[in-house]
Parts: C-alpha cells; sequence; structure tokens
C-alpha cells in the first residue's frame, strides 16, 4: 500500500520508476474515501488538485529532475497559506478565505517537488490539546475512535497515523505539535524558534510559535526540517543559522551522549503504563551507550501558569485582525466598533474567546505589571534553568504527555484540566528550544499509543534527531499501525 | 467582564458573560501561583531568541497585487473595503 511509504521509501520507488506519483497520491487520497468518514483528520481536500500536481510531478522524474521531495504527497494543518486553497483556522469566522499567497515553509517544499495538499482539522485558531475546539468537528484518534487525537494538529497527527497522507505539518505554541504526535503514534518534532519561517502561518502566540513536520520516522522528519528551514525576510524572528543535512547525523550511533532526566517530570498524576514505557527507553539508551544523569528544571511547576498568561495576551493581540473589515464574515454593525464585536462574537468558537477574554485582561491597565511583565520574568528563570541543564547533557528525555489519549468529551468541560494536559511540552516553547516526540510503547487495554519527548538545546536539532533515530531503529513501536 | 470584553471587541451573550467569568475566576486563581516567586532582578523574556534592529533596505519591492488584496473582503467598492461611517 504505497499512502503507508516513507517519505524515505517513496522517493527511492519513485526514483526507480517502480511506482509513479499519480499512484501515490491515488492512495493517499482511497485511504482518505476509506477511513476518513470515521477519523475526520480533513476539513477538506481538493482531489482533482492533488493528482494534478502528481502528473506534474510524474512528469518532472520523466524528465530527469532530481528533488527532495519530488512527487511526495504532504497534508497541511488549516493554519498554514497555500496558495489558492482555503484557510480557516478550523473556525467560523474566516467565512470563505481563500489563501492570495503561500506560506515560506510551503513555497520550499514545494521548491523540494512536495505535493502540498488537503486541509487538516484543528483546534480553532490552534487552541486547545484535543482538536474538540474546531468549528469543523472533532477529529477521533485513528488507534480508538472513542477518544481525541490530541491537539491542537489533531488532524496532521491523524491524518499521518491513518496512513491518509505520507507526512503532514502542523504548528507547535505549547505542545500543538508533540502531544497529537504521542497520543496518535507518531514523529513529531518542533523546531528551535526562528529555525522555520513563520511567514504564511496564522499568528496564535508569535514568540511561541514554530510550525513542524508529522512524520512515520525520524529520518523523514530530518528530511522535512531540512527543506523548511532558514532565515526568511519576511520574517524577522527567523535566525540565520546555516542549515545541515539533518539525515547525516542519523549514525545510529550515539555512545557517550548525555541524556538528563529532570526529576520534576516524575510528578503525581503520570500514568503507570507511560512511566513504565519511559523508564524501557531509558533503559534502551542505556543499552545503546548513551549516559544518563539526573537534572533538575526547577521552575517547572510554574510553566502551565507562565504560559497561559504569555500565550493568551500575544493571542489576544493578534487576533485582533480578524475584525470583519478585510476578511472575515462580517455582521453588520451601526458603526465600526459594532462591527467589530458583533462580527468577533458570531465568529469565534468559547475556547478562542475565553482565551482573548484572560490575554486582554492580563494586559490591561493596573494588571500588566502583576500578571503579564511577572510572566516574563518567570520565563528568564525557566529558560535558564534549561541552559543550565546542557551543560550537563546533551538532551532531556521526558514522557510528552502524562496520559494516554483521552475519552472525547473527557476534559471539554473543565478548561484548567485540559490545560494541565500539556504540563511536559509547554517549557519548550516558553525557552525556545526544539523538542521531538517518537513513540515508546503501548497501553494494554485498550491499545493507544504512548510518546517519549526528548528536548534539546537551541539549534541542537541534529543530537535530538541523532539519538530519536537510534532508539527508533533499536525498537518496534514506529511500525505499528493503527488502522 | 464587560468592561474586558469592551476591550476586546468581543459581543457576549449574557451566558456567555456569567460562564466566562466563572472560568476565568478559576484560571486566574491558579495563576496566582507565579507570586510564589521571587523575580526581583530578572530580566523579562519577551522572545527566546533575542534579535535586534532587523532591517531591510527601503526600496520597493514586489508586493501583493491590488485585487488579491482585496480577494477576501467581506465588502468592496471601487478598489476599496468598505466600511460603516466613521465621520459624521
Amino acid at each position: 500500500m504505497l499512502n503507508q511509504l516513507t517519505i524515505s521509501e517513496l522517493t527511492a520507488r519513485l526514483a526507480k520508476r517502480e511506482v509513479s506519483a499519480r499512484e501515490a497520491t491515488q492512495a493517499c487520497l482511497d485511504q482518505i474515501t476509506r477511513v476518513d468518514g470515521q477519523i475526520h483528520a480533513f476539513i477538506s481536500h481538493d482531489a482533482a488538485d492533488a493528482l494534478a500536481q502528481a502528473d506534474a510531478a510524474d512528469k518532472a522524474i520523466a524528465a530527469g529532475e532530481k528533488k527532495s521531495l519530488l512527487g511526495v504527497p504532504i497534508a497541511v494543518k488549516d493554519v498554514l497559506a497555500v496558495k489558492n486553497q482555503p484557510l480557516n483556522c478550523a473556525s467560523k469566522i474566516l467565512g470563505n478565505f481563500v489563501s492570495p499567497y503561500d506560506a515560506t515553509a510551503i513555497e520550499k517544499l514545494k521548491a523540494a517537488g512536495a505535493i502540498v495538499f488537503g486541509r487538516l482539522n484543528m483546534d480553532e485558531f490552534a487552541m486547545g490539546s484535543s482538536t474538540e475546539n474546531s468549528a469543523f468537528g472533532t477529529t477521533k484518534n485513528p488507534w480508538d475512535t472513542t477518544r481525541i487525537p490530541g491537539g491542537s494538529s489533531g488532524g496532521s497527527a491523524a491524518a499521518v497515523a491513518a496512513d491518509e497522507c505520507i507526512a503532514s505539518l502542523g504548528s507547535d505554541t505549547g505542545g500543538s505539535i508533540r502531544q497529537p504526535a504521542a497520543l496518535c503514534g507518531c514523529v513529531g518534532l518542533k523546531p528551535t524558534y526562528g529555525r522555520i519561517s513563520r511567514y504564511g502561518l496564522v499568528a496564535f502566540a508569535s514568540s511561541l510559535d514554530q510550525i513542524g513536520p508529522f512524520t512515520k520516522d525520524v529520518r523523514d522528519a530530518a528530511t522535512l526540517l531540512g527543506a523548511m528551514s532558514g532565515v526568511d525576510s519576511r520574517d524577522s524572528t527567523s535566525v540565520p543559522q546555516p542549515v545541515p543535512d539533518y539525515t547525516k547525523a542519523l549514525t545510529g550511533d550515539i555512545r557517550g551522549l548525555k541524556i538528563g532526566l529532570p526529576k520534576e517530570y516524575m510528578i503525581g498524576g503520570l500514568d503507570a503504563e507511560v512511566k513504565a514505557s519511559v523508564d524501557a527507553a531509558v533503559k534502551k539508551f542505556t543499552e545503546l551507550g548513551a549516559e544518563i544523569v539526573e537534572i533538575s528544571l526547577p521552575h517547572t511547576d510554574y510553566a502551565v501558569a507562565t504560559y497561559y498568561i504569555i500565550a493568551t495576551a500575544e493571542a489576544s493581540a493578534n487576533l485582533a485582525r480578524f475584525d470583519g473589515i478585510r476578511y472575515c464574515a462580517r455582521v453588520d454593525g451601526a458603526d465600526p466598533i459594532e462591527l467589530y464585536s458583533k462580527t468577533r462574537g458570531a465568529g469565534f468558537g468559547p475556547e478562542v474567546k475565553r482565551r482573548i477574554i484572560l490575554g486582554t485582561y492580563v494586559l490591561s491597565s493596573g494588571y500588566y505589571d502583576a500578571y503579564y511583565l511577572r510572566a516574563q520574568k518567570v520565563r528568564t528563570l525557566i529558560r535558564n534553568d534549561f541552559l543550565k541543564a546542557f551543560e550537563k547533557c546533551d538532551v532531556i528525555a521526558t514522557p510528552t504527555t502524562p496520559t494516554a489519549a483521552f475519552k472525547v468529551g473527557e476534559k471539554s468541560d473543565d478548561p484548567l484540566q485540559m490545560y494541565l494536559s500539556d504540563i511536559f511540552t509547554i517549557s519548550c516553547n516558553l525557552a525556545g528550544i526544539p523538542g521531538i516526540s517518537v513513540p515508546c510503547g503501548f497501553t494494554k487495554n485498550p491499545k493507544l499509543p504512548i510518546g517519549l519527548q526528548l528536548l534539546g538545546q537551541p539549534f541542537g536539532e541534529e543530537s535530538l534527531l541523532k539519538i530519536a533515530h537510534a532508539y527508533e531503529q533499536a525498537t518496534p513501536w514506529h511500525r505499528e499501525k493503527a488502522v | 467582564m464587560k468592561y474586558v470584553a469592551h476591550l476586546a471587541r468581543l459581543a457576549l451573550t449574557p451566558e456567555e458573560e456569567k460562564k466566562l467569568s466563572a472560568q476565568l475566576g478559576s484560571i486566574l486563581g491558579y495563576i496566582e501561583k507565579l507570586r510564589e516567586l521571587d523575580v526581583s532582578g530578572v530580566e523579562p523574556t519577551a522572545h527566546a531568541v533575542p534579535m535586534v534592529n532587523i532591517t531591510r533596505a527601503d526600496e520597493i519591492r514586489p508586493s501583493l497585487p491590488h485585487d488579491e488584496a482585496l480577494r477576501n473582503a467581506p465588502k468592496k467598492a471601487g478598489g476599496l473595503f468598505v466600511v460603516p461611517k466613521i465621520v459624521e
């Protein structure tokens, strides 16, 4: 089944002309027809356009063109601009918006020959941890359709886990790539802040957001990271750091590398099966020759509170642009203020309203110092914790999530409980460091994936990928199929 | 809640106001834990990878074509966005 292939497997077979890009794309489209009624990973997709791109790729292959992603079908979270495709951020407010341009990451994937298709479901404006906050319905976990796929990039994770595409893109502000990757059993990478240009990514919290890939193995994550990275004049926070060939780091040799275990992450509320899987992964690292060191991240307990001040403050400012003037489904008013309020009141869902209100409050006169400024200072302490820890180790290993996938509806009435499910992933964004989640086992009954998170030094993606790859090659988890 | 909703330009129903007030109360209660920390002398972090003064040459370069910029407008006329009357 061509839709089950990894990027490296598919490109090898395309190069040998054993298969065509059209066949691979058709296999993905057939899988969508077969399973997406149950899973609902896609908000929409344009099959004819995907096949037209595939035909163009087949022509290029026949003409002898060599590009790293030529003919590879990649699906995209509904928060990234793809020229002439709809963009809704899984919200009602954007109405019939069609992107007038490509995000830089998309431009780069297209330049590398990828077939960019489909709009993947998500929590509205990337705010959520379960994909239940979508205005287009909930995505279901391919391993158990009574459960959530995680979020906010739940559609991106579910589509890869269910082999509805070869790979996908998501965005990660507080764990929105790593958490769903863990809960759906695929690889999810959040790069260092500034590694990939955010131009064309609808902003949620600008100082935390990063684009990243969902893939079936670590090698594919390395390939996509390399294809999308680099400085961009259209995003002044992108960093002019050279882009290495990340696949060269995948040597399988991790002897002598130091892996830190933060004692603060072995909290109450950590599921016993998750803990056992992470412990087993740590044992595997030592068998592979890595050295385990205990480290401390003393401000871990303050990360969720810090995050929900900073992220909502930035969101309240970023989402001001959705006012019904230049785009959006407008609701008329007697004056501009009434038009804005009515348009936004009708268009935004409950979680987005909650976060805009919280963010507006913490930035408002009289509260700024007590909340926002204090949170920014605690952010410094959290970042310093990591920089200090990295004096003792090359990467840090933790569970990605405290539990496996929870049931649809289980936490949707309690925002604070939902926020606390992000406890292991949030610090990484505050510190701006890279993180990856790789499959590290399953719960017994029901069988649900468990994720191992590895956190790296700023621009330390090579060590991160090297260790993740060595672990993956020594374990069977990534080969298990959900559907 | 009414004041904050006005600042945010967000029309809320009475039910939404009531529900959001309660939820905001519990979230703010949780956030209070940041007061436990001594942050005196700590510099705030606005961006994890600090970059300053990123500028480009001040020269004309291609930008979004006019009709493309207007493509998603809810109301337009004569090549412009149409809005409610602002000044009498």
